[in-house]
C-alpha cells in the first residue's frame, strides 16, 4: 500500500513559553524551538505500522521551506522512504485551502492509496485534512483511532467520538484520514537515526512543478486572515486544600465535578 | 607392587587399567567436547578488549578468586565457600594422582614423598573431610533453612533449588569415595601387618578407617575397588554435568575473574575498538539479539553461581519491579543452553526484548551498581543493561515518557524543555545575587579558576535550586572565585548515555567540554553526583572535579570553614550514600566527616549504608520513567532511615532530594521525617566571617520545602 502522510513542523508547545511579540499579531518566535506536529507523528507511525503487515511505502510531505526539512528527516529516520517537501515563494500566507490545494496538486501527480493527515496541528485549525479530502473528491473519516485493512480495498477504521465513545467504520480507498493522538505508541528517534539519512536527498516541487494555480495560494488568496493573537495570562497562586486526606479528596472531587472534570 | 591397584584389578572381567582407561578417555573427551560447545556462541560475540594490562588482572585473580575477597560479605555462606574453594584447591592435586592410580600404579608425583609428601596427605585428608561436612552444612540449608534469596518467584524463572542439592550431595559422595578408598587400603594394610599410611587424626578417612578395622581383607579390597570406581565415575559425571548448570562457575570463574573489568567506573563503549567518530558506520548500537552481547559477558552467564546476592542488594527487586538481576543472567543462560545446544545445530537471532526479558526490565534498572558491588565474580550488569537500553533506543523502541524528556534534551539541553536562557535563574531568586554573586563565565570573561557546574535539574527544578544557592553560598564563604557557565551549560548526559541514548549523549559532552574550555577555569565543583560521575569518567580533557563534599571536607581540615554548634531541635541525623558519589567513586568518608564537624550534631548510621547503600528511586530520567513496582524505592528507603532512629536524612544529590520529600509523603511520614542537603546543611551552620547581613538568607529555602 503507497501511503501518504502530510505533516508539519510546529513550535514545540512543551518546550516553548509562548509569549506575544510586541505587535501583539503573533507569538514572539524568537527562542522557539520546533518539532514535528504530534498527531502527525501518530500518523507516520501508523502508516508505518501499516507498511509493516501489508507491504508497500511511507511517503512524507510537508508544505514549508527548508527549515523544514528537519521535520521531514526525523520522520524519515522512523522509518518512511520518501521525503517530499512542496516549497515556493507562492505559498506563504496561505491558509488552510491554500495548504489543501498545494497538497492536492501533489497528491494528483502520484497514486496514494492513503492520505494521513493529523487531525490538527499544534497552531492550526483542523482544516487542511478535511478540505484535501473534498478537493481530491475522496472518501475522508476524521479523528480516527485504529485502522484495520480488509480485502477488497477497504479499511475498517474506529473513530473517537465524544466521551471517549467510539464508532466503527468502514471506508473505501483510496481516501484520507485524519488521525487522532493514543492511536498507537510512536517509535523513538535519536539523534543517529536522523543522521542516518542526513544525505538522503528531499526533492522539492514548487507551484509550477505541481501546477498548482496561484489564484488558490499564498496570502492574497487566503480567505481566512489572522487579525491578532492573545495568550493567557499566567494564573497567580493555587488553591492549597487542607484537612485529612478523606476531607481533601472529597473536596477534589466536588471541584472537578463543579469545573465539568467529571460528570 | 602394592596390591592395592584399581589399574591391576579385574572388574567384571575387565581389567581395571582397561576400564579406567576408556573412562578417561570417554570422560575427557565428553568434557572438552561440552566445553567446545559452550564457546560457539562466544566466537559469534562481539569484541571486547580484556587482554591489557595481565599484572592488574593477576592480581584481581588473587583477591577474588584465590582470595575469595567478596565471599565474607555473607557471613556464613561466604565461610561455607571460602572452605569448600580452598579444599578443591587442595583436593584438585589428590584428584589428580587418583585418577592416575586407575591406570598406572606409578606415583606420578615423586616429590610427594617424604616430608611433604606426608604433609600433603594430611592436608588433603582434613580437606576432603572439611569439603564433605560444608556440602551437608549446604544441602541442610538448601532443604531445611531455605534462605529467601535462592527463591525463584513465578516471574523470573524456574529455581534451580533440586538441581543445587543434586551437585552438593555428588560432591559429597566424591569425598565419601574418596575418604572409603584410602580407609579400606589403611585398613587392610593393618590386617596385614604392613606399614599403614598415616591418616589425619579424626579425618573422614581415619574416621572411616576405624570403623572398618574388623572387616575381612576381601571384603575391605572390594570396597576399595567399589569406591575407586565410584569415585571416578563421579568425578567424570560432575566434570561433564556441571557445565549444564549453576556449577559451571567451577571452570569458569577463573577467567571471569581475570578478564573482569579493570575500571568498572567506566561506561562500556557502544562497540570495542570503534571511536566515537566511526560510531556512524556502526550498523546496529547495543544488544537486540544474543549474539550481540560481548564474550566476556556471555562467560558472565556461564559463570553465575545463582547465589543471589546481586537481587538480594537490588533495590529494583527490593521494590518489587520486573528487574532481578540474578535472572537477567540466569534466563541469558537458559538462552545460551537452548539456542547453542550440545548436540545439534544453533539456531540464534531471536530478539531478546520480548523473548526472554521485558522492555520494563531493562528499563528498570538505576543503575546503582549494587548487584555488582556484591558478587564474588565480578559479573558486570551495567554494562549490559546500557547495552540493552542501547539496542532498544535504536530501534525506537523507548516508552513515551522517556521520548518526551530525551527530545526536550537534544532541542533545549534539558529534560523539562526549560528556556536555555533561563539555566542561570535560580541565582538571581530573591535578590541573591547581592548576598552572593554569581558570575556567568565564557570566552568573555574569565574570571575564576573554579566552575560551579550546576546542571540541569538544580537549575530548572524549584526545590532543588535551593541546594544551588546553598553551593553556591559556601564556595562564596571559601572566598573560592567561582562562576557557572549560565545558559551555555547543557545537561551533563549522565543519565541520557545510561539510558542508552549514546548519540546524544556525545552531543551534550562535546557541547560542555567546549563550554569548559572556554571558560578557561582550572577545576570543577559541582553538587550533583550524576554530573560528578560523568565529568569524572564520561568526559575527557577537562579540568579536575570534586563534589561540593570533597570541598567542604577539605575546608574544614584545613580550617577555612568553621561550622557553628547544631541547633538543640531533637533532630537525629542520617546519613544517605548517593549511588553516583559512594559506590560508584568511592565517596563514603567525606560528607560523614562533613556532619560530624557540625559540633553537637547526632548521627547514626543506617544498616544498609556505604557501598551498601540502597538506592533511593535513581536519577536523572529514572524521575520520568514508572516502572512497575509494588512499592517505592524511596519509601523503603525512608523507613530504613526511621528504623535506624533518624528523623532527618541528609543526602549529597539533587535526585536524592526529589525521591526522599516524595517518599516522605507517600509514606505519610511528614513531619516525622524531613529530608536535607548537605550542602543545605552546611550552609545552615556556616559561621559568619563577616557582618550577618543575609542572616535570613540561609534559611530562606526552607520555606519552599
Amino acid at each position: 500500500m503507497e501511503i501518504l502522510v502530510c505533516v508539519r513542523r510546529v513550535p514545540d508547545t512543551s518546550e516553548n513559553e509562548i509569549q506575544l511579540n510586541s505587535a501583539e499579531n503573533d507569538i514572539d518566535r524568537d527562542d522557539l524551538v520546533y518539532s514535528i506536529n504530534e498527531w502527525d507523528n501518530y500518523a507516520v507511525e501508523e502508516a508505518l505500522q501499516i507498511v509493516s503487515r501489508v507491504g508497500g511505502k511511507v511517503t512524507v510531505v510537508t508544505v514549508g521551506d527548508s527549515e523544514d526539512e528537519e521535520v521531514l528527516r526525523r520522520e524519515m529516520a522512523m522509518g518512511a522512504s520518501h521525503g517530499v517537501l512542496l516549497s515556493d515563494d507562492l505559498f506563504p500566507g496561505s491558509d488552510g485551502r491554500g495548504i489543501a490545494s498545494i497538497l492536492t496538486a501533489f497528491v494528483r501527480k502520484q497514486t496514494y492509496d492513503l492520505i494521513l493527515t493529523g487531525v490538527q496541528a499544534d497552531d492550526g485549525a483542523a482544516q487542511v485534512g478535511g478540505m484535501l479530502a473534498a478537493m481530491l473528491d475522496y472518501p475522508f473519516a476524521s479523528l480516527v483511532n485504529s485502522i484495520e485493512v480488509l480485502d477488497g480495498r477497504k479499511l475498517r477504521i474506529t473513530r473517537e467520538i465524544e466521551g471517549g465513545n467510539k464508532e466503527i467504520n468502514e471506508i473505501d480507498l483510496p481516501c484520507v484520514l485524519s488521525i487522532q493522538t493514543g492511536i498507537n505508541e510512536p517509535r523513538y528517534v535519536g539523534m543517529r537515526g536522523i543522521r542516518q539519512v542526513a544525505s538522503i536527498p528531499i526533492p522539492t516541487y514548487g507551484a509550477s512543478d505541481l501546477g498548482v494555480n496561484s489564484r488558490d495560494i499564498g496570502m492574497g488568496a487566503a480567505k481566512v486572515k489572522r487579525l491578532g493573537y492573545f495568550v493567557l495570562p499566567v494564573g497567580r497562586g493555587a488553591e492549597m486544600l487542607q484537612g485529612t486526606p478523606d476531607e481533601i479528596v472529597d473536596r477534589v472531587v466536588e471541584l472537578l465535578k463543579a469545573k465539568g472534570g467529571l460528570s | 607392587m602394592d596390591i592395592y591397584s584399581p589399574a591391576g584389578a579385574t572388574y567384571w572381567l575387565v581389567p581395571g587399567r582397561v576400564l579406567f582407561l576408556v573412562m578417561h578417555v570417554l570422560g575427557i573427551g565428553c568434557f572438552f567436547f561440552i566445553i567446545a560447545r559452550r564457546l560457539v556462541p562466544l566466537l559469534r560475540a562481539a569484541p571486547d578488549f580484556r587482554f591489557d594490562q595481565p599484572g592488574k588482572r593477576l592480581g584481581n585473580v588473587a583477591k577474588y578468586w584465590i582470595g575469595q575477597w567478596k565471599h565474607p560479605r555473607y557471613r556464613f555462606a561466604g565461610i561455607i565457600h571460602i572452605l569448600i574453594f580452598t579444599g578443591f584447591l587442595v583436593l584438585a592435586a589428590r584428584a589428580f594422582s587418583l585418577l592416575v592410580l586407575g591406570v598406572s600404579d606409578i606415583s606420578l608425583l615423586p616429590w610427594f614423598s617424604g616430608i611433604l609428601g606426608h604433609g600433603y596427605d594430611i592436608a588433603r585428608d582434613y580437606a576432603a573431610t572439611v569439603v564433605f561436612l560444608c556440602m551437608l552444612i549446604a544441602i541442610v540449608r538448601r532443604v531445611v533453612f531455605k534462605p529467601a534469596r535462592y527463591e525463584a518467584p513465578a516471574k523470573f524463572g524456574k529455581a534451580r533449588g533440586v538441581d543445587a542439592v543434586f551437585l552438593l550431595a555428588l560432591i559429597a559422595i566424591l569425598m565419601l569415595a574418596d575418604s572409603f578408598f584410602e580407609a579400606s587400603k589403611a585398613a587392610s594394610q593393618a590386617q596385614r601387618g604392613q606399614a599403614v599410611e598415616y591418616l589425619a587424626l579424626f579425618s573422614l578417612p581415619w574416621m572411616l578407617k576405624t570403623v572398618l578395622l574388623p572387616v575381612s581383607l576381601p571384603a575391605l579390597w572390594k570396597l576399595g575397588l567399589g569406591a575407586y570406581f565410584v569415585h571416578n565415575l563421579t568425578f567424570y559425571f560432575l566434570l561433564c554435568y556441571r557445565p549444564f548448570g549453576i556449577q559451571f562457575h567451577v571452570e569458569t570463574s577463573l577467567f571471569s575473574v581475570y578478564f573482569a573489568k579493570l575500571d568498572p567506573e567506566i561506561l562500556k563503549p557502544v562497540r570495542w575498538g570503534v571511536s566515537d567518530q566511526q560510531l556512524d558506520q556502526v550498523k546496529a548500537f547495543g544488544v537486540t539479539r544474543f549474539e550481540d552481547f560481548t564474550w566476556k559477558h556471555m562467560l558472565d552467564f556461564y559463570s553465575c553461581a545463582d547465589c543471589g546476592r546481586c537481587s538480594d542488594q537490588c533495590p529494583s527487586h527490593a521494590a518489587g519491579r520486573t528487574l532481578s538481576p540474578r535472572f537477567l543472567t540466569i534466563k541469558a543462560r537458559g538462552y545460551a543452553f537452548q539456542h547453542y545446544p550440545v548436540l545439534g545445530t544453533p539456531n540464534n537471532g531471536t530478539p531478546l526484548i520480548g523473548s526472554i526479558y521485558s522492555e520494563d526490565e531493562i528499563w528498570s534498572c538505576t543503575t546503582c551498581g549494587a548487584c555488582e558491588q556484591e558478587c564474588p565474580l565480578l559479573i558486570e550488569y551495567i554494562d549490559k543493561i546500557v547495552d540493552l537500553r542501547r539496542g532498544m533506543i535504536d530501534d525506537g523502541n523507548v516508552p513515551q515518557s522517556l521520548q518526551k524528556p530525551l527530545k526536550a534534551l537534544e532541542s533545549r539541553g534539558n529534560p523539562y524543555g526549560k528556556m536555555e536562557k533561563k539555566r542561570a535563574d535560580w541565582a538571581k531568586a530573591n535578590n541573591f545575587q547581592q548576598s552572593c554573586p554569581v558570575q556567568v563565565l565564557g570566552p568573555n570573561n574569565k574570571g575564576a579558576d573554579t566552575l560551579y557546574f550546576v546542571d540541569s535539574i538544580t537549575s530548572y527544578d524549584d526545590r532543588i535550586q535551593a541546594i544551588g544557592r546553598a553551593t553556591a553560598r559556601i564556595l562564596h564563604r571559601l572566598a573560592e572565585p567561582f562562576g557557572i557557565l549560565g545558559g551555555s551549560e547543557k545537561d551533563s548526559g549522565h543519565d541520557v548515555r545510561r539510558f542508552g541514548e549514546e548519540m546524544l549523549f556525545i552531543a551534550l559532552r562535546d557541547h560542555n567540554v567546549g563550554a569548559i574550555k572556554a571558560s578557561g577555569v582550572q577545576r570543577i565543583v559541582t553538587a550533583d553526583p550524576h554530573a560528578y560521575n560523568a565529568l569524572k569518567h564520561d568526559y575527557n580533557g577537562i579540568p579536575p572535579v570534586q563534589h561540593i563534599s570533597q570541598v567542604i571536607a577539605g575546608a574544614l581540615k584545613t580550617n577555612r570553614l568553621k561550622l557553628n554548634h547544631s541547633e538543640k531541635n531533637g533532630k537525629v541525623y542520617t546519613y544517605h550514600d548517593p549511588c553516583y558519589l559512594g559506590r560508584h567513586n568511592h565517596v563514603y568518608d567525606d560528607p560523614r566527616d562533613v556532619l560530624d564537624a557540625i559540633p553537637g550534631l547526632k548521627r547514626v548510621e543506617m544498616k544498609r549504608s556505604r557501598d551498601r547503600s540502597f538506592c533511593c528511586g535513581g536519577g536523572g530520567l529514572m524521575l520520568f520513567y514508572e516502572p512497575k513496582e509494588e512499592q517505592r524505592m524511596g519509601v523503603m528507603r525512608v523507613k530504613m532511615a526511621a528504623e535506624a532512629g533518624a528523623n532527618a536524612i541528609v543526602t549529597a544529590c539533587p535526585f536524592c532530594m526529589v525521591n526522599m520529600e516524595d517518599a516522605i509523603k507517600v509514606a505519610g511520614m511528614e513531619g516525622q521525617m524531613t529530608a536535607i542537603d548537605l550542602a543545605e546543611l552546611v550552609d545552615q551552620h556556616i559561621v559568619q566571617s563577616e557582618p550577618a547581613s543575609d542572616a535570613s538568607t540561609p534559611h530562606e529555602h526552607f520555606a519552599e520545602v
